[in-house]
């Protein structure tokens, strides 16, 4: 059993996994930090970003000036954003026979997987994964397809030529495999390789294993997944939450006595406390529109939002902010909302029962019926009509390098009073903010991470006990920003096994059974013989037959009669031999009692030697060894067969045969 | 509950006369038994009346009692309930010397408590039964006589075996009785000799002495608890005696690894300890306790020493270090700022402490109790001096009146900055330990809570500036961190107020010294984001530390231009409006502070009178009773206090406001109502300026002011009768009670001035009079208009204000409580006495 893993991004993983003769790809996560390499996509002309000088080297050659613009004292690549991809060298992936996504967030690479890797298996998701990841990637194709660059510069990734560059683009890593954002035709192909599963149901694998998603509690129908055949069981645990938010709970008791559990999506803020930082959003995001300022919400279009709107439904009558506008501005705006409340079935039980009420399940829908929240899938278009300060603006993207996101930051970003409060921890607030700086906007950093922290990680692994831990390394050791909390860290027994990117592990358990059917006829045939009390041996003669990985043991075909026609000869060639059997030996030597039984036939000068496995007896005088070990025994003498058989003989009185 | 004391509680002949049917009902086992709470109250009532009259002459002339307990003697079929209030009420009776005598002539008492009674009975196997009978005796061993009798029916051992009782109030009742028996037996023993009491004495020591060198822990923790008492209760010489004959087997308990029952041993320590049976020898015995005893459970010990009267320094100091290890290891397992003094020199902790602070859960409870000891032990401001370690300063504390306590102010400011350090996580370890210190402590509430009690204790003792800067640091970031729960913020806001007024000293115009100057300013956009927070306890502690700031910092020239640069007045005001009613009433106390100090006029809009329009708006309409209750306060200290705005026109104030509150539904508003018209009262009544109405409470204290013709109208224009006389006969008794007090002050102060005629124009005496009688009859009645001063007078008059005073005094179940009520009840409940049922 073998682990590829294709990202070692903990909480965007890609890892695929060989068990048995299936290969299983774990999540397709995509790493979009590469982006803030690049200057921002602005939706309206902005004289600010057009007019960056370029970038030249100390040495004053300027060959570089088109790719690279210096923009608030960092050098940033003025081309389409790129993303960083999943390793496509270390498997071949067109060996993947599945994919399995476990939430909408890990599904960002997979056109990039099924369109060009040769990829001809299938993909297995819940259905609100398909449709809001499904909407994630439209909205990013819809970011970037809106502003078209004309250029996409590579001289800059030439080996030579990076290591030239100021930081940080000259630490980027595995440069050359940057892409350009997928089209909208590559996603829906994508997604028509998907096929919707419910939590707990049980997926066949070519006979070899079973795949079960389970609740994980994290994002509306994001799952953790089970892979088990009849002896091993394989779990793997990604963004999972233990938090009473809108998804169903997290199963965990479906995770216990798992050979192995690999463990991601962990929080990647473990040290907020996710309702902390709810207070705190909405406290500086309450001054501010107080103030006359406007609040900027860089999100995703889905997943936090809805407990953020849901927080602030609460919330607003008590700050007195009812009359201050909420815009939530996305290409998929209004079909996020709309989603949302059609997927009663995957969310908490509260919100469950409120559908037969019947009420919508999150309160949005109330917000939006009384106008305190519209929605627009940009910019152009009605909002410039509605558009009143001081107001609150959700929208994307949390990069801040494309998106109407991107036009906001220029407008407010002068003004002080203005505020933009980052929730999503996916990126460093401070790299995000770069080409926009000096800014005079006030920034407020509290990231909303739901999923499990290293106390909850702790008591799930206590919970549900897997013999081994897979995980990332990062979590292996204390954030480097704080080395001193141990805490910060998984602390399992025994310790768990790293991976990281680019890395392959040999998993560490072997495959030691295999179920085998017997047909009923044969087993009739078998004679039972009790070799102790409870437990009964019978020697079985069969055919071994195995197809699609299902293994049955059959009657033997009968032996062939010796006036046989030609045809049934040549049946009966293509047969095993059926050898004559030597009776099966079981039980124990006692050696003392074997020691009497040899001086009573007449051997003497006996010495006994312990060895590690069993005993040595030593007939001194006939120069001959005999070896007992639990499942073995050997005579050594030389040349003299008559004294082995007969000391054979002696050996096989203590044994019983049958 | 007890009758003491209280007039209408002795055997009069109603009571005589309800008695035999009473008894012929409980000693008839066909009827049902009336409840165990009716067989107390009866029981505590006859017991008031043996302590107050003789109880031969109850018995004798209640001879229903005696039959009783014959019968009760004679039927094997009495109920256990019955069974057990006789024995007891036998104990009772018996605990006279002299009608001991009389029930014994009988051999009563034997029947009742010798082995031919209840003992052997089925009855026994209920636990009220043998409780009652455990109980029966205590009462009776009050005298000599007693303790031949509980020889003589062979108590003694039936007690020793009930001690491990599986019913706890028969082990606790028999352990009582035990006391009692050793009390009584050795009572006349001097320090002197051996101790040489009566034999169940002896038998009782040596069980004791048997227990205490017992295997078994539970018979050590009986023994133990036994002792506790004894030595807690009993003073005399012979708790010596006793004393020098137990502590070996004491001492050989704290040589056990581990020492059994430690919290009991802890506590017959400190009462031995407490008492005159401590020598000075026994320190060592103390000292072997404290160095023997786990951490857990070595802290109280140490904190009881150190609360002593007389002890050596030498045992004081180690008891200290005792009580300061914990945080000591706290403060050694991280990285410590440069030049922060130690708290306790030892090279090495202790394995047994590493090991508790290594467990979570006894981590977290060690540290929970340390911080909750040393904060008991706190000095009062001035008692402490910088240490910089244990030994050295000599510093006073009420805790050690003989000899003065060091007490390590610098070292334990940085401890306990430290352990709040390692609870945000932002400690860095030193040390194996510091790194699980920093798993266990991380965001955990109880120790955060605790240790930020003790750092608002520690204000009162300052310390050296550079640690106060980082206390003043911490304090902010808690207060700033998201991660803060809203207790723990809680602690925090009242940790920082506790500081800066101790900063700063008693008020004094002078500015504030440029530390808290600075930490006002990054102070006060934290709290402008908790007043936005939307968890409703963040808001309300905040505007709590709001208005205790403004009450004390309100005239600091610093404090108030800080606070008006910011925008936290005007999101103390908009919480006027918060949905939560606690939000809404600290709200209100905020503004009204805030508003005193002028802290919230912008000079362009005559805010004060907007503000007061807005609470009386809340007053009137909240459906909650907190915000109005806190409106009423905020009212009375502005009236009080003479709030600018108010002084304008206090008579029209007063009218508005006592309109409201007389209409308010909740009666604290109405009695807040009559403490304002008090304030009134007095301000009109007194010299200008004097503002203490509970100067003139009483009727014969009222000082000499203007004269009635001067006072009354006055009054009468701020409507304060008709709002007084309608609370005069208010529904609930403390409104009453408060308003007819007000009257009688007010009555006194009027007298002499005699004016009575009457005047046309308002209502006539007569009608106000018809007004009252209605009030009275519970009606509603008419508005009484305009009162003219005449009028008001003769009603006055009228009134018999005094005997209301006496009605009123009463409590609203003084007739439930008489012990005829009582007996009544109990015959209702068996059908004796259907009609005469209270009903409550």
């Amino acid at each position: 059993m073998k682990l590829y893993c294709l990202t070692g991004h903990p909480t965007l993983p890609c890892n695929v996994l060989k068990f048995k003769s299936t290969t299983i790809m774990l999540d397709c996560g995509l790493d979009m930090t590469s982006t803030l390499n690049f200057l921002p996509l602005p939706l309206v002309q902005s004289p600010r970003l057009s007019n960056l000088p370029g970038w030249s080297l100390k040495d004053g050659n300027a060959f570089l000036d088109k790719e690279l613009k210096e923009c608030s004292g960092h050098v940033f690549v003025d081309s389409v954003p790129e993303f960083c991809l999943p390793e496509t060298e270390l498997i071949d992936l067109s060996t993947v026979d599945v994919i399995l996504i476990s939430n909408y967030h890990c599904m960002m690479a997979l056109p990039y997987i099924t369109e060009h890797t040769g990829f001809t298996g299938t993909v297995y998701a819940t259905e609100p994964t398909v449709q809001i990841g499904r909407l994630l990637m439209e909205e990013l194709v819809n970011f970037i397809e809106r502003v078209p660059k004309a250029q996409s510069a590579s001289l800059w990734k030439n080996k030579d030529v990076q290591r030239l560059l100021p930081s940080p683009l000259k630490d980027a890593v595995e440069v050359s495999t940057w892409r350009r954002c997928y089209s909208m035709q590559e996603v829906n192909s994508a997604l028509s390789k998907i096929q919707l599963v419910g939590y707990s149901q049980k997926i066949e694998l070519f006979g070899a294993v079973q795949v079960t998603p389970l609740s994980s509690g994290y994002a509306l129908g994001s799952s953790n997944w089970i892979i088990q055949s009849h002896y091993e069981k394989v779990s793997y645990v990604s963004g999972s939450s233990l938090l009473t938010t809108h998804p169903q709970p997290m199963d965990q008791a479906s995770l216990k006595n798992s050979d192995v559990l690999i463990l991601t999506g962990l929080t990647q803020i473990p040290t907020a406390n996710p309702d902390g930082m709810v207070g705190e959003f909405c406290s500086n995001l309450a001054l501010t529109v107080r103030n006359g300022g406007n609040v900027l919400v860089p999100c995703y279009p889905s997943g936090v939002i809805y407990d953020l709107l849901e927080c602030l439904y609460q919330y607003i009558d008590s700050a007195g902010l009812s009359s201050v506008p909420f815009y939530f501005i996305s290409p998929v705006a209004n079909s996020s909302l709309e989603f949302s409340q059609i997927f009663a079935e995957w969310l908490c039980h509260n919100k469950q029962s409120k559908v037969y009420l019947p009420e919508p399940p999150f309160p949005h829908a109330e917000l939006i019926q009384t106008n305190k929240l519209k929605h627009y899938p940009s910019i152009h278009g009605d909002f410039s009509n509605d558009f009143r300060q001081p107001c609150v603006v959700f929208t994307g993207h949390p990069s801040l390098r494309f998106g109407d996101v991107v036009h906001f930051m220029e407008l407010w970003g002068k003004s002080s009073l203005n505020t933009v409060i980052f929730t999503e921890p996916d990126f460093s607030y401070l790299e995000a903010l770069a080409p926009y700086q000096p800014l005079a906007m006030k920034c407020i950093y509290c990231p909303i991470d739901t999923r499990l922290n290293f106390i909850q990680v702790s008591k799930l692994l206590k919970e549900v006990q897997p013999l081994h831990v897979v995980c990332p390394e990062q979590y292996t050791q204390p954030p480097p920003a704080q080395s001193h909390r141990m805490d910060l860290m998984i602390d399992c027994q025994p310790p768990a096994m790293s991976y990281r990117r680019a890395e392959v592990l040999a998993l560490p358990f072997k495959r030691r059974y295999e179920k085998i059917e017997i047909m009923p006829e044969l087993a009739d045939s078998l004679v039972p013989m009790e070799i102790k009390p409870g437990i009964s041996l019978a020697t079985v003669s069969a055919v071994l037959h195995t197809k699609d990985n299902k293994h049955v043991l059959q009657l033997p075909p009968r032996p062939t009669q010796p006036t046989s026609s030609k045809k049934r000869k040549r049946v009966s060639d293509d047969m095993p031999d059926c050898k004559v059997l030597k009776p099966l030996l079981s039980g124990s030597i006692p050696v003392e009692q074997f020691v009497q039984t040899l001086e009573k036939h007449g051997f003497s000068d006996i010495k006994v030697e312990d060895t590690a496995k069993g005993h040595i007896v030593l007939l001194q005088e006939a120069e001959t060894l005999i070896q007992i070990e639990d499942d073995s025994t050997h005579i050594i003498c030389d040349n003299d067969e008559m004294l082995r058989v007969r000391l054979r003989d002696l050996v096989l009185k203590f044994l019983q045969k049958f | 509950m007890s009758f003491a004391g209280t007039p209408g509680l002795a055997m009069d002949p109603e009571c005589s006369r309800l008695l035999p049917a009473l008894c012929a009902l409980l000693a008839d086992p066909r009827q049902p038994v009336a409840d165990d709470t009716c067989l107390e109250k009866l029981l505590d009532w006859l017991k008031t009346v043996t302590e107050a009259e003789s109880s031969l002459l109850v018995l004798q002339e209640n001879p229903c009692l005696m039959e009783l307990l014959l019968h009760t003697l004679k039927l094997q079929d009495t109920s256990p309930r019955v069974l057990s209030f006789s024995l007891r009420l036998a104990g009772i009776f018996a605990a006279q010397e002299d009608c001991f005598q009389y029930l014994q002539q009988g051999q009563l008492l034997l029947g009742l408590f010798g082995e031919a009674g209840p003992l052997g009975r089925a009855a026994w196997g209920v636990p009220g039964v043998r409780s009652g009978w455990a109980q029966g005796l205590c009462s009776l061993a009050q005298h000599p006589s007693a303790l031949q009798f509980l020889t003589d029916c062979g108590a003694v051992d039936t007690v020793l075996s009930l001690q491990g009782d599986p019913s706890l109030f028969v082990a606790s009742a028999a352990s009582q009785l035990l006391v009692r028996v050793l009390a009584l037996a050795l009572h006349g023993g001097t320090g002197e000799q051996p101790l040489d009491g009566p034999p169940c004495a002896q038998r009782v020591v040596g069980h004791l002495e048997e227990c205490l060198r017992s295997p078994a822990t539970p018979q050590v923790t009986r023994a133990l608890d036994v002792l506790s008492s004894v030595f807690g209760c009993c003073q005399g010489p012979w708790t010596q005696v006793l004393w020098a004959r137990l502590s070996p087997a004491v001492a050989h308990l704290l040589e056990e690894d581990p020492v059994p029952a430690a919290p009991v041993l802890v506590g017959l320590l400190l009462s031995v300890a407490r008492s005159p049976a401590f020598r000075s020898s026994d320190c060592d015995l103390l000292a072997q306790a404290l160095n023997r005893l786990g951490p857990i459970h070595a802290g109280p010990l140490a904190l009881g020493v150190l609360k002593l009267h007389c002890c050596p320094q030498a045992l004081r100091t180690q008891a200290l270090r005792v009580l300061l290890q914990p945080l000591a290891c706290v403060q050694k397992a991280a990285v410590q700022p440069p030049g922060a003094p130690g708290l306790l020199d030892t090279a090495g902790d202790s394995s047994a402490m590493v090991a508790t602070l290594l467990s979570k859960s006894s981590c977290v409870g060690l540290l929970c109790q340390t911080l909750a000891q040393l904060e008991e032990l706190q000095p009062p401001v001035g008692g402490a001096r910088m240490g910089t370690g244990l030994p050295g300063a000599e510093t006073t504390s009420p805790a050690a009146p003989a000899e003065p306590l060091p007490w390590p102010q610098a070292p334990l400011l940085g401890a306990v900055t430290m352990t709040l350090r390692f609870c945000n996580g932002s400690a860095a370890p030193a040390s194996s330990v510091g790194g699980r210190l920093c798993g266990t402590l991380a965001g955990c509430v109880r120790v955060q809570r605790a240790a930020l009690d003790f750092l608002g204790a520690l204000s009162r003792g300052m310390g050296p500036q550079e640690l106060v800067t980082r206390v003043f640091a911490l304090l902010l970031e808690y207060l700033e961190s998201p991660d803060s729960s809203p207790t723990v913020l809680k602690k925090a806001f009242q940790a920082s107020l506790q500081w800066l007024l101790h900063s700063l000293g008693p008020p004094s115009p002078c500015d504030l010294g440029p530390q808290i100057q600075l930490f006002l300013t990054e102070l006060l956009p934290v709290l402008q984001k908790r007043l936005c927070s939307p968890c409703w306890e963040v808001r309300d502690s905040a505007l709590e530390f709001l208005a205790q700031l403004t009450r004390h910092w309100g005239g600091q020239a610093g404090f108030r231009q800080a606070l008006l640069a910011s925008e936290v007045p005007e999101l103390a005001e908009q919480l006027l409006h918060d949905p939560e009613s606690y939000v809404r009433a600290s709200a209100v106390a905020a503004m009204g502070q805030l508003s005193m100090r002028g802290l919230h006029a912008i000079p362009e809009v005559p805010e004060a009178q907007r503000l007061f329009l807005e609470l009386l708006h809340i007053l009137s309409t909240d459906s909650e009773g907190f915000p109005r209750r806190a409106v009423m306060h905020v009212f009375t200290e502005w009236l009080r206090d003479g709030h600018a705005d108010v002084a304008k026109d206090r008579e029209q104030f007063v009218a508005s406001v006592l309109r409201a509150a007389g209409r308010d539904l909740d009666w604290e508003v109405r009695v807040q109502g009559v403490e304002l018209a008090l304030v009134f009262l007095a301000q009109t009544l007194g010299p200008p300026g004097a503002s203490c109405p509970y100067a003139v409470a009483l009727p014969g204290a009222a000082p000499p002011g203007p004269p009635a013709p001067v006072v009354l109208p006055t009054l009468c224009r701020a409507q304060l009768f008709e709002f007084a006389f309608r609370a005069l006969f208010d529904c609930d008794r403390a409104v009453a009670r408060k308003s007819c007090n007000l009257l009688l002050l007010l009555g006194a102060a009027v007298d002499p001035c005699g004016a009575s005629t009457e005047v046309g124009g308002g209502p006539s005496s007569a009608s106000v009079e018809a007004a009252l009688r209605s009030w009275q009859a519970g009606g509603q009645g008419q508005p009484l208009g305009q009162l003219e001063p005449e009028a008001v007078v003769a009603v006055l008059r009228a009134l018999d204000l005094e005997g209301l005073r006496a009605t009123l005094a009463e409590s609203s179940d003084h007739v439930e409580r008489r012990p005829q009520s009582l007996l009544q009840d109990m015959l209702a409940t068996g059908g004796v006495l259907e009609d005469q049922a209270d009903c409550y």
